[in-house]
């Protein structure tokens, strides 16, 4: 850990409009339900997103994105676009020369989500690839003139996805060099010898997460000076990113992020569009602003990429896994080997003496495709989970039983002990909330009228990450105090819990506390991704704060008055600037921070132990008996997450997960055409997700946990763990239902009604 | 959305006949035919899309004081064509004597967009094939007549299985149409040679190589009315509606069924189904074999095999068949059981 150092002080950076002062009167301390920071802001309209700032002479953007998937760009005819009045620029590949630099993809070193050079060639790697920009003094204008970009292609028949002509198989291990298939013992001689054993194939569909604030980017220069205006999950590897597409400093750049409107993964990373912003506003002398639609928003981002997975499960006849075998394909672009790798965790839940992994992806000609919520938990568990039923179901076994039996202390590929690991109490008390014990377990047995009902039951888990982080903390005589870090709310209520975790360490009241996110100028902090925020950013608040209470103490015992204490030795004001590193961070950890590198450490890839939080999740659904249409009546969660920071936003951020859930389980499903590897149903109509009629009653409990090995405050990640496991309990329901064992997400009527 | 001349009928009379163009159209680009413009729920969001690039609107929502009544009287009801979709589908009695349209209308888009959309637009809303809607593809026949279409090879889950052609395979997205063709309801139609009144039926015409032409109506024509007979089975009626999610969805097969029973035995049925075809689709034969005979699990489930009898699946909506099937069997039943 790095020790606490001081800085001189600065000039405090300026509170986003729409935020209050300080925070809102409450009680203080951890744990407590205290009410969103931002919470007023946020529905009175007065916070300020991305798209919302006013930047004055702001010219607009509106993309021009491709036709086809591959292929090539032989001409543009812009002639009709250009003479539209209002039409200031067309950049195109043709025009925009080498502005943009090349960057590599992430898992290379790089900072890119795709490494697509930005209008960088004529060549076309997938289908809605931003292929011109047109610039107007308005969006109406723009977006016409977009429609009227004549664009003459050399088509070549492209790769859609799994199975496609053309598509390319490899094994991941040989294309990510920090991959490794885990594996133990001899699975295959004990698969050959369980007596009970399972062997399915499930599917998962390519997702997208839609979020409701779209992919914003607004740039304006002064001087040699820019300033970036999107949401962002991580400001400081876009700041990093964009400064080497462009060739200058990441200290000519500033990014502000205050807030982000949902984001889920698909704001973490360094999309195409910024770079082309920042070009036109340097070329065109005015700030522009571009908000991309929804539909462009689906090749934009990223995306949840399609997995198909093979799991072979043996057991001893009562229920001891003796064999464990999971293999994991997964679609990816040309470029970039883009891959979840869920095997990672999943071939660690449960003890099993003999264990296969492979995880093996496929190059089509699609999008990179990136994080989306528990990236690799979400498709990986539902194989995983529903396999775990299946072997249920051949032993004549309870589901939770069969947990039980497999429970264990210590992952089973090395043997590491869990820091905590409170998976059977979460089963137990769900069970206990959810009336389980009345479950009759014949498939199609309990019935209600017309309606066939299901009860269903499935693991969550995700690993603990951390990652370092900086923050300044300030105190002043009037008895306020402000943290100021680089982190980022996108809904996990960073500003609250920062926030309280000030206010427990220095002895203030919650009100007397004010918190400043989102923004370069700020002390940096790690990507808002892995579910790291809350336990990286607390630690090092907590640790500026210790400073201070240390600087007080001159010496001495800490002053139980901070206040007091800084008016008694006449200090202006006192400030402490910290930088926190995680158990497990490699050396240079501090440094790649600053370079906005900082990489999560945690979970299974430690050396001496393993870190997750843990859950339990039960579902109800219906299925009418005529028509087979599947509702969701009821689910209940119980989840073991360390310390609970702020139960009111924790239990939005569990319900807001078992909620996306029941949307990955029945509704979403991004459709691609397979001759043109093109989306068909790029919009919220078509592209379905839960609306309130779907989710009826969601329950969340919290099971108390202590661990303070993962970090001196105790914190797990939350952020994802909701959603892991959702899926395989509601095709648990179903199959309990029905009798009928849909192995392919996302579970729908199709397959229920005909009987395939 | 490309620029377009915009006016505001002043009457029902004048409207049809304001949609001469005036001298200055010249000056639109790219213009092409006027249309109406009531909600607009379908048009603009159409027109943003590039879809369709109408070079001048004629907003007729200054109309709605006169054509937006709805009158109910012995012999049926009187829809005028610009009330509201909600206004329909709250009016108590619509709701207690003609269920089935109050249903249709409630189970369609969302709040929002029931108070901004009127009947008569929501007949003619076009479909959501998403073929049509993205400009990328450029096959597609009912946007570019001649070019092909391209969900007959692609996905086509949402697609038609009964009034297809080789042109097209584009479902009827609406609900209300359904309920009205179940009604033997009528169009009152002001046009250029003065007012008249169509069965309903005859409205929407099948894609045949045609797709581009949905309608029957004529140039400058005008939806002025939905007129729905008073009948012995519009109480025991209903709207029966499947869909992936709850709410705020299109249907992947609806029914909208009336039942004229007498001690139990059907004098006469009708069904109309919706999701599932190319137009708002009538199951007349299905309906017969229902006549003389109690609605029975058997029965139902005769006359939902009969209405698919002559459905042509494509490769993604197969499952269109079975469900469809079903969804008229438990529509027979539910309505069965309702109050004539």
């Amino acid at each position: 850990m790095a020790d606490a150092t001081t800085t001189p002080a600065k000039t405090l950076a300026t509170i986003p409009a729409g935020l209050p002062a300080t925070a809102p009167a409450l009680p203080p301390g951890m744990g407590q339900p205290v009410p969103r920071y931002d919470a007023r802001a946020k529905v009175t309209g007065s916070a300020v997103y991305a798209a919302d700032v006013a930047l004055p002479d702001v010219a607009y953007a509106y993309l021009v994105t491709s036709a086809i998937a591959k292929g090539r760009i032989r001409s543009f005819d812009l002639r009709e676009a250009r003479a539209l009045p209002g039409v200031l620029d067309i950049l195109t590949h043709d025009t925009i020369g080498d502005a943009i630099r090349p960057v590599k993809f992430f898992t290379e070193g790089g900072p890119a989500s795709n490494s697509v050079v930005p209008l960088g060639s004529p060549e076309i790697a997938y289908a809605g690839q931003t292929i011109a920009v047109v610039l107007a003094d308005s969006y109406e204008v723009a977006r016409d003139a977009a429609h009227r970009v004549v664009v003459d292609y050399a088509v070549e028949p492209p790769s859609a996805t799994f199975g496609s002509p053309g598509a390319v198989d490899q094994e991941l291990a040989t294309q990510n060099k920090r991959h490794d298939d885990p594996k133990v013992g001899d699975f295959a001689a004990a698969y050959a010898a369980a007596p009970v054993t399972v062997d399915a194939a499930y599917a998962t569909p390519a997702q997208h997460h839609n979020p409701i604030e779209l992919f914003a980017t607004q740039c304006s220069w002064n001087g040699a000076q820019l300033t970036v205006h999107e949401p962002s999950q991580n400001v400081y590897g876009i700041r990093a990113g964009l400064a080497a597409q462009l060739g200058i400093a990441p200290s000519q750049i500033r990014v502000l992020s205050p807030f982000v409107g949902g984001a889920f993964g698909s704001k973490g990373g360094l999309t195409q569009r910024t770079a082309i912003v920042a070009v036109a506003a340097r070329k065109l002398g005015r700030p522009v602003k571009l908000v991309p639609t929804r539909e462009q928003g689906f090749t934009v981002a990223t995306f949840r990429a399609e997995t198909k997975h093979r799991v072979r499960l043996g057991a001893t006849r009562d229920g001891k896994l003796q064999a464990l075998s999971h293999d994991g394909f997964e679609v990816t672009s040309r470029p970039d080997p883009y891959a979840v790798a869920g095997t990672d965790a999943s071939t660690r839940m449960y003890a099993c003496p003999n264990i296969a992994s492979n995880v093996a992806i496929v190059r089509a000609d699609r999008s990179t495709p990136g994080f989306m919520r528990a990236p690799a938990e979400t498709p990986y568990f539902f194989a995983l989970e529903s396999a775990m039923d299946e072997l249920a179901v051949a032993l004549a076994m309870d589901p939770v039983e069969l947990r039980r039996v497999n429970d264990t202390a210590r992952e089973p590929i090395k043997g590491l002990p869990y820091t905590s690991r409170n998976l059977m109490p979460c089963f137990d008390r769900a069970a206990e909330a959810f009336g389980w014990s009345k479950r009759d377990a014949r498939p199609g047995s309990m019935r209600d009228g017309d309606w066939l009902v299901g009860w269903g039951c499935a693991t969550s888990a995700y690993p603990t990450q951390m990652a370092a982080a900086a923050a300044r903390v300030s105190l002043f005589p009037d008895g306020t105090a402000r943290v100021e870090t680089a982190g980022h709310e996108i809904g996990n209520g960073l500003y609250t819990v920062l926030a309280q975790t000030a206010a427990e360490r220095l002895g203030l009241p919650v009100g007397q506390v004010s918190v400043l996110l989102g923004d370069t100028d700020l002390p940096p902090a790690p990507v808002a991704g892995g579910s790291i925020s809350t336990a990286s950013v607390c630690s090092v608040v907590a640790q500026a704060c210790d400073a201070i209470r240390a600087r007080l103490a001159e010496g001495g015992a800490p002053p139980t008055d901070v206040v007091a204490a800084l008016k008694e030795r006449g200090m202006g004001s006192v400030q402490e600037y910290a930088e926190w590193a995680p158990h497990g961070a490699p050396k240079g950890a501090l440094g790649l921070l600053y370079q906005g590198k900082a990489q999560p450490t945690g979970g299974a890839k430690l050396q001496d132990r393993i870190q997750f939080a843990f859950g339990a999740q039960f579902v109800e659904v219906r299925v009418h008996a005529l028509t087979r249409e599947i509702r969701v009546p009821r689910i209940v969660g119980a989840f073991a997450s360390g310390r609970i920071m702020n139960t009111r936003t924790a239990r939005s951020q569990y319900m807001g997960g078992m909620i996306w859930g029941i949307g990955s389980a029945l509704h979403e499903e991004t459709e691609i055409d397979p001759r043109a590897a093109r989306y068909v149903n790029a919009n919220l109509a078509d592209y379905l997700v839960p609306v309130n009629a779907d989710v009826v009653d969601v329950e969340v409990i919290m099971v108390p946990e202590e661990d303070t090995l993962v970090n001196p405050l105790g914190i797990k990640g939350i952020g994802e763990i909701g959603i892991v496991g959702t899926s395989a309990a509601i095709a648990n329901a179903v199959y309990h239902a029905t009798g009928q064992r849909l192995r392919d997400l996302p579970l729908r009527i199709d397959t229920l009604v005909t009987g395939a | 959305m490309r620029p377009f001349l915009y006016d505001r009928a002043a009457s029902a009379d004048g409207a049809p006949a304001a949609l001469a163009l005036p001298k200055d159209a010249a000056r639109i680009q790219g213009r092409l035919p006027a249309e109406y413009l009531a909600g607009g729920t379908t048009l603009l969001d159409l027109m943003k899309l590039d879809v369709m690039q109408p070079g001048r609107l004629v907003d007729i929502t200054p109309l709605e004081r006169r054509e937006g009544a709805i009158a109910v009287s012995d012999r049926g009801l009187r829809l005028g064509a610009l009330a509201k979709m909600s206004a329909a589908a709250d009016h108590p009695e619509i709701v207690r004597s003609y269920p089935v349209l109050a249903q249709s209308l409630t189970l369609a888009a969302s709040a929002q967009l029931r108070n901004m959309a009127t009947l008569g637009g929501n007949v003619l809303q076009r479909t959501r094939c998403n073929y049509f809607r993205d400009t990328a593809w450029t096959a597609c026949n009912k946007r570019s007549p001649g070019s092909g279409c391209a969900a007959q090879g692609g996905v086509n889950r949402q697609h038609a299985v009964l009034g297809t052609s080789a042109d097209c395979i584009a479902t009827y997205p609406g609900d209300f149409a359904q309920a009205l063709m179940a009604l033997d309801a009528s169009v009152e139609i002001a046009g250029a040679t003065g007012p008249r009144t169509i069965p309903f039926a005859s409205l929407h015409r099948p894609p045949g190589s045609t797709p581009d032409r949905e309608t029957t109506l004529a140039p400058g024509d005008l939806i002025t009315a939905l007129l729905v007979p008073a009948a012995p089975w519009t109480r025991r009626s209903l709207y029966l509606k499947i869909r992936d999610r709850q709410s705020y969805e299109f249907a992947l097969a609806s029914a909208a069924v009336a039942l004229d029973l007498q001690d139990g035995v059907v004098r006469q049925a009708r069904i109309a189904l919706g999701g599932v075809a190319t137009t708002p689709w009538r199951a007349r034969d299905a309906e017969a074999s229902l006549v003389g005979r109690p609605v029975t699990p058997e029965t139902a489930a005769e006359a939902g095999r009969i209405a698919f009898a002559g459905a042509q699946p494509r490769q993604h909506n197969a499952y269109k068949v079975a469900l469809g099937r079903n969804t008229v069997a438990r529509a027979l039943l539910q309505a069965a059981t309702l109050e004539g």
